[in-house]
């Protein structure tokens, strides 16, 4: 049986690239230099019946459209925006992400950095390694985060988790979410506005779509407000960046811990002087026992999919 | 005499932080206290504090006082700031001049407070400042302090035998602290001096502070946000990955207050919680371990939120460090002592241990500078109580704690009682 062709856009995971190689035919489209990447798929389209996609590169419109016997979009993420579910639908391609296995790093990583910001954690140690408690000497009073009330939008398994955890640190939890979730305590908003301006810390939990794009926009992070503090470990396109970065700069926002940004890996450079927020480059999911597990969840939607067995996390 | 270690200590400049955030800081928080009504009656006689609902929101006793004390140590004072007319304060000034000499109680300091706490003291107690006099503390002490019953100590400053001795009065101490590792016990038994702390107040604050620190450590918050900062980003790509929280096996040193908070929210994050104190805690659902060695070799992260006492002197040495491995993480909440600091350093710069977030030091303000470079250890200084809750909620439990001593009535947290 023919093996497996898989087109890998962009260099994702070290493992998951040997396990690949072990049993698949694997395209790498960055060996090519941009110019001939078309060239390269075009030339190769024959063999590709599998993408493997990450929060950065997936299968769009042209993608799909330039591979006539593509069956199977497996994502290394659990995050879908990079792939067209639609176009797949369509053509009757599989779709796969890595659920449930990145859930408590990235929700580990939000309160992370709550603590981060609010405590002002990244600035302590900053004091310290230039050598300014010796010489200055000196605190600042930051922020309890403990009790503060938590924001979350988009009570998924990852907005959830959050939930669990802040609850711990003994925070009240609200969400916004497109519907009132039948199970929990916590409070609703159906409004995002209502939501912000009632929250200290408001949390970016949920998918990307074209409903979501800017959904954390200015009227939102008014209302939030000079003490609130947005945390966003969803995608960068959640948010209004430019309108971030000046809500930042003029006071009206408190302070922001990100994970995500509109174009990674730029930054708004206007962020590397504020001692009020958070900057990490999108490592959510980054620990070697989580992309490990995505890895084997990859692997395995391609096994069951090659053996026409049922996929383990199929999303179309 | 006064000890030499404690006479340098007192006589070094107090709190460095700018005089302007401490003035702007102190009156935020000086305004809430007014407004919750704390502590004593206009009078300035010490009174029990009143139900909630019979305290006058809008009293601002002593104002102008406050406003001496504190021109008196340089700073200087705007309506702005109090958002009151400077002219009504003056006009008030006498008059609290008078009731100042002989209504309320002595309360001696050795260094200047922080400006919230300085307040609240002001408005409340006749207060003794040594630091303002040109004389030497010790002619301070003799020629001002003879009488004076109640003693509050600020930023650790040692109270040892010597103090003790030049004040003969003394029969009450209270710190801003929990920690009373400073504090010789011992000497104040026998004097019959009580001493109080400030109990478990600090809990919430220290014990997120160490989740923070944890958190940070394995998943190179601070660490990523210095690559993001220094724009690495771009130009050297994505950064390595961290290690997972959840299912970690977090052993934890000290089961006090701050030790269960610790515990709660880690068990929240996935972590397997086991602890060592010095007595097994049977209420607890936590596995216990009769030494620190024994539990070290069972788990992956030690959290220390124990007291410093002789006991627990570098109770985190060689073999625990051994024991806990090469991928362990220690996170040090509680005092720099308690870690043979030496050997931690030696440890992280030989890859015999995986990482450590330390807000305690042996020598504080230093710190072991071989640590700047090192990604896997996050560094802080002795911040993990310093915030603005705490702080408004410490001026009360000080203030609380001193009324109680001066109106012969039970100390909310005390250390030691006067037998």
């Amino acid at each position: 049986m023919e093996s497996l062709g898989v087109l890998l856009p962009i260099p994702m995971n070290a493992y998951l690239e040997s396990e690949l190689d072990r049993r698949y035919k694997v395209f790498r489209l960055w060996e090519s230099p941009p110019e001939r990447r078309q060239d390269f798929i075009r030339a190769n389209a024959a063999a590709i019946r599998a993408v493997v996609g990450n929060s950065k590169a997936g299968a769009d419109a042209d993608t799909i459209d330039a591979l006539p016997r593509l069956e199977i979009v497996a994502c290394f993420s659990v995050g879908l925006d990079k792939v067209d579910l639609a176009k797949c639908r369509e053509r009757g391609i599989r779709v796969t992400n890595t659920p449930d296995v990145l859930t408590d790093d990235v929700a580990d990583l939000a309160i992370g950095l709550a603590i981060a910001v609010l405590r002002r954690l990244c600035q302590a140690d900053r004091f310290v390694r230039s050598g300014a408690w010796l010489s200055k000497g000196g605190y600042k009073l930051t922020t309890r985060f403990s009790g503060k009330t938590i924001g979350i939008i988009g009570l998924g398994r990852i907005g959830l988790a959050v939930a669990k955890r802040a609850e711990a640190f003994g925070c009240p939890i609200s969400y916004y979410s497109r519907s009132e979730k039948p199970n929990t305590n916590y409070k609703y908003y159906s409004n995002l506005i209502d939501l912000a301006a009632n929250c200290h810390v408001l949390v970016v939990a949920c998918p990307l779509t074209e409903e979501t794009y800017h959904i954390v926009n200015r009227e939102v992070l008014d209302a939030l407000g000079p003490k609130g503090v947005l945390v966003n470990i969803g995608r960068g396109p959640h948010v209004d960046e430019p309108e971030l970065v000046a809500a930042l700069r003029e006071g009206r926002l408190g302070g922001a811990g990100l994970d995500v940004f509109e174009q990674e890996p730029d930054v708004p450079e206007e962020l590397f002087g504020m001692e009020n927020v958070v900057l990490v480059p999108h490592v959510g999911s980054g620990t070697n026992e989580t992309r490990n597990a995505m890895a084997d969840l990859v692997i395995g939607n391609l096994e069951a999919h090659v053996m026409n067995k049922p996929l383990l996390t199929p999303v179309v | 005499m006064l000890s030499k270690a404690t006479r340098q200590l007192i006589e070094r400049p107090g709190e460095v932080a700018s005089g302007r955030l401490q003035c702007c800081l102190g009156v935020a928080i000086f305004r809430l206290l007014m407004r919750s009504g704390v502590g004593t009656g206009g009078r300035g006689d010490p009174v029990p504090p009143r139900p909630r609902s019979t305290r006058n929101p809008t009293r601002f006793p002593a104002l102008s006082t406050t406003i001496c004390a504190l021109e008196k140590t340089g700073h200087s004072l705007s309506s702005d700031m109090f958002g009151l007319p400077r002219s009504h304060l003056m006009a008030s000034g006498s008059e609290s001049q008078g009731r100042r000499g002989t209504e309320r109680p002595q309360v001696l300091l050795l260094r200047r407070p922080l400006s919230v706490l300085h307040e609240a003291l002001s408005a409340r107690f006749q207060l003794l400042r040594p630091w303002e006099s040109p004389v030497p503390f010790d002619r301070f002490l003799a020629a001002h302090a003879a009488g004076v019953r109640a003693l509050l100590v600020t930023g650790l400053t040692p109270v040892d035998g010597p103090l003790l001795d030049a004040l003969p009065a003394l029969r009450f101490i209270v710190t801003t602290s929990s920690g009373v590792n400073h504090i010789d016990l011992a000497e104040c038994a026998r004097r019959g001096i009580a001493v109080a702390n400030a109990g478990t107040i600090f809990s919430l604050d220290v014990a997120e502070y160490a989740v923070g620190l944890l958190i940070d450590v394995l998943r190179r918050v601070s660490a990523s946000d210095r690559y993001v900062r220094r724009g690495l980003w771009p130009r050297a790509g994505d950064y390595p990955l961290g290690s997972k929280l959840g299912s970690k096996r977090v052993g934890i040193v000290g089961l006090g207050s701050i030790g269960s908070e610790i515990a709660k929210r880690l068990e929240a994050f996935g972590c397997s919680i086991s602890y060592f104190s010095r007595s097994r805690k049977p209420q607890v659902p936590y596995t216990y371990f009769p030494s620190v060695g024994d539990l070290a070799a069972e788990s992956n992260v030690l959290v220390l939120s124990c007291a410093l006492t002789k006991e627990t002197y570098h109770i985190i040495n060689r073999d625990v460090m051994s024991a806990l491995g090469k991928d362990g993480i220690i996170i040090n909440v509680g005092r720099g002592a308690l870690v043979d600091e030496a050997e931690l350093v030696k440890h992280l710069m030989q890859g015999e241990i995986g990482g450590a977030g330390l807000d305690v030091f042996e020598h504080e303000p230093a710190v072991p500078e071989e640590l700047f470079c090192m990604d896997n250890v996050v560094l802080s200084a002795h911040f993990a109580v310093h915030t603005l809750e705490m702080s408004s909620e410490l001026c009360q439990l000080m203030i609380a704690n001193l009324n109680a001593f001066f109106s012969d009535r039970p100390l909310l947290t005390p250390v030691l009682v006067r037998t």
